[in-house]
């Protein structure tokens, strides 16, 4: 009886009907949560790069106003408050860095950091003391690591060249060896350390073991994680491609100018 | 009455562990213990998906053509998956990330579509939720060992808390990266059965075949003197 066609046919469609419904019922009521914990956590990566997140503070909306968000126009390396079209605060470079007409594909011998396609226009949130001039920068920035892409965002201080922060958002190395990037005393490392050297070429990059504390060039160089040479690596070309020709070096260039 | 719910509570936990007697779910348990906080959240989500996928497919267990049950029963616990990973999104948007594909996966875990064709197809639905619960816990028995094990001596660390200060963080442990990668929960697992079968000796295959006495046959000789 069970096995008629009609039995078979009904069961599998009720079967699917009620599951469909569960599901996007589920899906539809959840959704505005998921999207604000995704956002919000974006936010507090932010934060945590600039150095001035707050643990207890719940109300991340909140301690992200003081952080001024610009847009940049990579077609003349210059800083933006408005692109036509685009809402400035929902931006996200990288949903943007795969939409038709918004990003622009790397030629291969530039792709250091396998990024692939490069965004149009890129984010920069911008940290103001009392006097309106730059106390910090934060600028979003990612690359191919061991077993997938690493999205985070670096902080630099008013000279545009130190590091105050490091972030990954999102990763899939390896947790206790590339994972480690996500370890705090690894972190801390990073503040201090200079990108540019005198002849403005990128020269930070992470070394494979410790730093040596007598090395002349310290403030250029990071432990390297150790059991994670691809990972340290893909950090190190993260860091040459964003702040490259290609990348943030014109957009820092003229913001340093005025 | 109540002990027999008792029992098939009980006997998953360790006399009919669904990893080390019947050796389903390893995959995830491979995938997600070396951490303890995110072990813990997966032991969660299995554990309300076998329970709730056993008591809808009892449910309606009689009407389940059976030319089509297991695409039903794939159906009912993929649903299932899908919201816990949704609830998971919303709810601890941290561990989710931590987790990713591995809550999906347990639509693919052997544990749910086993307990789904064994138990929930015969038995009316309130003792396959007490089943599927009881399979739930005895893999959350395994992966909690096989996670502390693992974060202990591979990172130091219990749930994110220092337990030994790591020789990187200046103390004196010096980490062992083997357990952090997913083979130590092999090794792990394999030593787990030792000793499980150790103390429960009915656990303890029959030998498929033995080998036969190393012996030189008494006419190989023979043969040679006549030559």
């Amino acid at each position: 009886m069970n096995d008629s066609i009609f039995k078979t046919l009904g069961v599998a469609f009720a079967v699917c009907l009620v599951c469909s419904l569960f599901v996007s019922f589920a899906a539809v009521n959840l959704r505005d949560t998921q999207n604000l914990n995704k956002i919000n956590d974006q936010r507090a990566k932010v934060l945590q790069a600039a150095g001035i997140y707050d643990e207890t503070n719940t109300n991340i909306e909140e301690q992200f106003s003081v952080l001024e968000a610009m847009f940049i126009d990579f077609s003349n390396n210059q800083i933006v408050s408005a692109i036509e079209g685009l809402d400035l605060d929902s931006y996200d470079p990288v949903e943007y860095s795969r939409k038709d007409g918004f990003f622009t594909v790397i030629p291969n011998d530039e792709d250091i950091a396998i990024v692939k396609n490069k965004e149009n226009y890129g984010k920069i949130f911008i940290l103001r003391d009392e006097n309106n001039s730059i106390n910090k920068v934060v600028l979003p920035i990612r690359g191919y690591g061991l077993w997938g892409t690493l999205f985070g965002y670096i902080s630099l201080a008013a000279d545009l060249n130190t590091v105050e922060g490091l972030e990954f958002y999102s990763h899939k190395e390896t947790p206790g060896l590339g994972g480690e990037v996500d370890n705090p005393r690894w972190k801390k490392i990073w503040i201090g350390k200079k990108i540019y050297n005198n002849n403005k070429n990128v020269s930070l990059e992470v070394i494979k073991g410790a730093v040596n504390p007598q090395d002349q060039n310290i403030d250029y160089k990071v432990d390297g994680l150790s059991g994670a040479t691809l990972t340290s690596r893909g950090v190190t070309n993260m860091l040459a491609y964003w702040f490259g020709e290609s990348g943030y070096k014109q957009v820092l260039e003229n913001l340093k100018n005025g | 009455m109540a002990n027999k719910y008792k029992e098939i509570l009980i006997k998953p936990i360790i006399a009919e562990n669904p990893i080390t007697l019947q050796i389903l779910g390893i995959c995830s348990a491979l995938a997600v213990t070396s951490n303890l906080t995110v072990t813990l959240i997966m032991c969660v989500a299995l554990t309300s998906v076998v329970s709730l996928s056993n008591l809808f497919i009892s449910i309606i267990r009689n009407h389940i053509p059976s030319s089509v049950r297991i695409i039903v029963q794939m159906t009912i616990i993929a649903s299932l998956v899908i919201v816990v990973d949704e609830l998971l999104k919303a709810y601890d948007y941290e561990t989710s990330k931590k987790l990713s594909v591995f809550v999906g996966l347990i639509i693919t875990n052997c544990i749910v579509m086993g307990r789904a064709e064994a138990f929930a197809m015969k038995e009316k639905p309130f003792p396959s939720f007490i089943d599927g619960l009881g399979n739930g816990l005895g893999y959350s028995f395994i992966l909690i060992v096989v996670a502390v094990i693992r974060e202990l001596f591979g990172a130091g660390t219990l749930m994110g808390v220092e337990i030994f200060p790591l020789v990187s963080n200046g103390g004196w442990y010096p980490a062992n990266n083997l357990l952090l990668l997913p083979p130590s929960s092999f090794i792990i697992i394999g030593l787990l059965i030792w000793v499980i079968r150790v103390f429960n000796k009915e656990q303890v295959e029959e030998k498929d075949f033995s080998l036969s006495k190393h012996d030189v046959s008494p006419n190989y000789e023979k043969r040679e003197i006549n030559v």
